[in-house]
């Protein structure tokens, strides 16, 4: 009787023990996985604040460019029309767990940077507007925010790697199928853009 | 190449150059300069640290080996940490001698005083002019005296005696540990090897007068995000 309580006792301190580092564990695990899903929200903010930065420049682009006498329109029209259809994007935060969405707002921001370089190019064949102060400071400013938009693309993955990784492993992955973490989408260089336009200047 | 559009895993398709570890605040790897002309730039640029604690440094090296001027200059500062921490407060001025390239890349703290464009204005209106005839000393020197003009309103120096506390704290933790390390050896070791520990502690000691002398450049922990302006010659 005594022997049996003894075992019954010591199995249950175990158990008890047990119990308690799973939920230690599963709680540090928990508030990691969720710290780094906050720092992908964080770093894609800044991917957001970047891009928007772009778009607030274009107006202006196009409103010095446009002055230029015979100055191709279909190529500001492309631009004006891009970034149309960008600024027209819903982008919320479900966009990072919704590969569709993210797609979409890649795909869009991809084909605004495909008309911008486009329209540098064009610029080359405009001596008078390649020398145009206000052209000289936007050109700048959108070389600039490209470059900017670089740095912070490379970061979300960077972040996102971190955290697609953390969530995949295993034992891990239980604790995040639990709560429903699930995997993120990087950006992927999209076709025309891994080589930048060769502008001379 | 002067505008980069969203280049990723760059890594994979190009051979990364060496991202050095900058020790001054004017670093010629090109042999360019000679040393009167880099202790110039040294000095103006300490004592412009000193009284601002904007942190602005120059890094010339030979070729970029088709490296992507903006990966690599972006690698520099992330490895560098230049500017302070608390403001990120801080600016690079990067040539390539051979590629014909330079950058100025700016800290987040300083982009408000030094936009890209006025980066481009200098780059185009007052560096290039210089390298196109071959004089990079005075590129390279109204270029920064140009940056220092447009940032030197931003930051106040840091206040000293934290710098001095700082010093205070390591000293003491310098000696704490010093304590426990010899009391741990007279435990562990007894005193007869007493005089070989003496003499080796003693040849170490000699780091300590080295570095008494010229306070190199060590960054303080800014932040960089792309901005900035490249320019070409």
């Amino acid at each position: 009787m005594k022997k049996g309580m003894l075992i019954g006792l010591s199995l249950g301190a175990v158990l008890v023990i047990f119990a308690v580092i799973i939920f230690v564990w599963g709680k540090n695990t928990y508030n990691n996985m969720v710290t780094l899903n906050e720092t992908v929200t964080q770093s894609w903010s800044q991917v957001e604040n970047q891009y928007q930065r772009r778009s607030d420049l274009i107006p202006n682009l196009v409103e010095t460019v446009k002055g230029y006498a015979n100055f191709e329109k279909s190529v500001l029209v492309d631009v004006t029309e891009a970034r149309a259809k960008v600024s027209q994007l819903n982008v919320n935060k479900d966009v990072l767990n919704d590969p569709q969405a993210f797609q979409k707002f890649q795909a869009l921001q991809g084909s605004l940077s495909g008309a911008l370089s486009r329209l540098l190019v064009t610029v080359e064949k405009y001596p008078e507007l390649k020398a145009n102060q206000n052209f000289l400071s936007l050109q700048a400013q959108l070389e600039g925010t490209e470059n900017r938009i670089a740095v912070e693309r490379k970061r979300f993955n960077e972040t996102v790697q971190n955290y697609n990784t953390t969530i995949k492993l295993f034992p891990a992955s239980t604790v995040a199928g639990m709560f429903g973490f699930s995997p993120k989408q990087y950006f992927q260089s999209t076709p025309g853009t891994e080589t930048p336009p060769a502008v001379k200047f | 190449m002067k505008i980069l559009f969203s280049l990723l895993f760059v890594s994979i398709t190009f051979s990364q150059p060496e991202i050095p570890t900058l020790k001054y605040w004017a670093n010629d790897y090109t042999n360019t300069l000679n040393s009167s002309e880099l202790n110039i730039l040294n000095r103006d640029l300490k004592i412009f640290e000193d009284s601002t604690s904007n942190q602005v440094v120059f890094l010339m090296i030979n070729t970029l080996n088709n490296y992507p001027l903006e990966y690599y200059t972006i690698d520099v500062v992330e490895k560098n940490k230049i500017g302070t921490k608390k403001n990120d407060n801080g600016v690079l001025f990067f040539v390539a001698k051979d590629d014909k390239k330079l950058r100025i890349e700016v800290g987040y703290g300083l982009e408000g005083a030094l936009p890209d464009a006025l980066a481009s204005s200098i780059i185009r209106n007052i560096i290039t002019p210089y390298f196109k005839q071959g004089d990079y000393f005075n590129g390279i020197y109204k270029g920064l005296s140009a940056i220092i003009s447009a940032v030197k309103g931003e930051y106040k120096a840091l206040p000293k005696s934290k710098k001095n506390k700082k010093n205070v704290f390591s000293t003491i933790f310098t000696i704490l540990f010093i304590i426990i390390f010899f009391s741990s050896f007279f435990r562990r070791k007894g005193r007869g090897r007493n005089t070989i520990f003496w003499g080796g502690g003693f040849g170490s000691g000699g780091n300590f007068g080295g570095g008494g002398g010229f306070r190199g450049f060590s960054g303080g922990g800014g932040s960089f995000g792309g901005g900035g302006s490249s320019g070409s010659w």
